[in-house]
């Protein structure tokens, strides 16, 4: 079984996590357009890669960050998020 | 059964990344239909050894939207006489398909997708319980008791194949038609010229060489993405492991095409005897086929719920593909922003079945410049547009 770390419990198997998507930064809905809206709403960077995520800790309900090699499958770090960080 | 070709030419007059049965199959339409010989199909690896060797083999048309549906009718229609246009046994095998309903739910879409079916014409109706139970006697209609089975959506073309021999056929076809098969030959890039109606393609890059050429198809499925990196796009493609396994042969019991969507399991026996059999995505994003554990386990239990006798069963084999995955579970298909570079993707979960009529429609598309009618809905910029093509609900199996 894979495991992860979650930064607030500690190491568990990968089937008490659900992916949440890529980090990514939310342009203001009142002020943009509908293009730009559209891509941030359908499009992705899909090509592999190291990557920051969010993940859930399904059984305490804890949302963090979870840097992984999209190519390799490997988990690099996991830390709670912080506003302002960069994504 | 293929000419070798020691090098590539300087230039071609449509290069088509991925030799896979997509990309065969474009290749073998715009020889034989559009009078265009002069091709390079370019494969990284082996010929069909991608999605086309990884899927479950599932034909069918019982889809969800109209678009969809006369889209895969089409494709079900060629399916027909394909063995007789390559001279090659496909081993077409026409079953019958279920797909099992176990709340009030998922019989309701059954009932708005058989309707959508019947008035394209396409043989698909609701059934009962008993209808399953006559079908296939050996199903347990409780699940073992948690998820009992309520009914049906019975589609009679539903048919398998063997996915070798498709990409083969094509490719034989193509390659007697004096287009050129390209395997160990990787792309590295694609060069752009700014024209005035914006980028344009001019030549791809290989491992092998350069190559110039005005048209780019892509038929790349889980690397989709890689590639539209290289021309400066973006699309809503996804790309999650989609796995599936076989058990070791066993006497003929199931004739049918069983899926569960509510349980995420689709069955077939092939004509060895092996139980084919498949689940849903991998519930996370990885550019990796490799195999879990975790999902032979849980598929092995949702069969046991469904078909408690293959207890003693074992597995042979398993393995993933790549699936690149839309929001809307249409492909993206068609011309694109950049000029002479061609998409045929987006294919996810269903890419096998769709295999002719891609073929058919993206050989027009790269023929003429211009989308075929059949695959409009599906356009590159229909999500700039928010005119999304939903049909989600066609899935095999929930995801």
């Amino acid at each position: 079984m894979k495991i992860m770390t979650c930064p607030v419990n500690g190491p568990r198997a990968i089937s008490e996590f659900v992916y949440g998507g890529e980090l990514r930064n939310t342009p203001d809905p009142n002020t943009v357009d509908d293009v730009p809206w559209s891509d941030y709403v359908f499009n992705r960077d899909s090509t592999p890669g190291v990557k920051l995520e969010w993940w859930c800790h399904t059984p305490s309900g804890v949302w963090f960050i979870a840097e992984r090699d999209t190519a390799t499958d490997t988990i690099q770090r996991t830390f709670l998020f912080q506003a302002g960080q960069p994504s | 059964m293929f000419t070798r070709h020691d090098r590539l030419k300087t230039s071609y007059d449509v290069v088509i990344i991925g030799g896979g049965g997509h990309g065969l199959a474009a290749a073998y339409y715009l020889a034989r239909d559009h009078g265009i010989r002069n091709i390079a199909v370019l494969e990284k690896g082996y010929l069909g050894g991608g999605n086309t060797a990884r899927n479950t083999t599932i034909i069918r048309s019982n889809y969800l939207t109209p678009e969809g549906v006369q889209f895969y009718d089409e494709s079900v229609r060629l399916w027909q006489d394909l063995s007789q246009d390559f001279d090659l046994n496909l081993f077409y095998s026409t079953r019958g398909h279920f797909t099992l309903a176990h709340t009030d739910a998922a019989l309701r879409t059954m009932r708005w997708r058989a309707e959508v079916n019947k008035h394209f014409g396409i043989a698909s109706e609701v059934v009962d319980r008993k209808a399953v139970q006559d079908a296939i006697p050996m199903i347990d209609l409780t699940c073992a008791g948690h998820a009992p089975i309520v009914g049906a959506l019975y589609h009679a073309p539903g048919a398998i194949a063997r996915h070798d021999a498709v990409a083969w056929g094509y490719g034989r076809g193509a390659d007697r038609r004096g287009v050129e098969l390209h395997q160990n030959t990787e792309v590295f890039g694609i060069e752009l010229e700014n024209g005035e109606s914006g980028p344009a393609v001019t030549a791809v890059s290989t491992n092998r060489g350069r190559i110039a050429t005005r048209k780019v198809l892509c038929a790349v499925a889980g690397a989709t993405p890689r590639l539209l990196n290289m021309v400066g796009l973006r699309s809503p493609i996804f790309v999650h492991p989609l796995q599936a396994m076989v058990s070791e042969p066993v006497k003929a019991w199931l004739d049918p095409i069983i899926v569960s969507a509510s349980l995420h399991v689709y069955v077939s026996q092939s004509a060895r005897g092996e139980l084919v059999m498949g689940a849903s995505l991998d519930p996370y994003e990885l550019h990796s086929t490799r195999s879990t554990l975790d999902f032979a386990e849980s598929l092995a239990a949702h069969m046991l719920d469904l078909f408690p006798f293959l207890a003693d069963v074992k597995v042979n084999r398993q393995w993933a593909g790549m699936a690149d995955m839309t929001p809307d579970f249409a492909p993206i298909m068609g011309v694109t922003p950049v000029r002479g570079f061609y998409l045929d993707s987006g294919w996810g979960t269903w890419g096998f079945k769709a295999t002719p009529v891609c073929g058919k429609t993206m050989s027009h598309t790269v023929a003429r410049d211009e989308a075929h009618p059949l695959i409009r809905a599906f356009s590159f910029d229909r999500f700039a547009r928010y005119a999304l093509t939903g049909e989600k609900g066609a899935a095999s199996v929930g995801h």
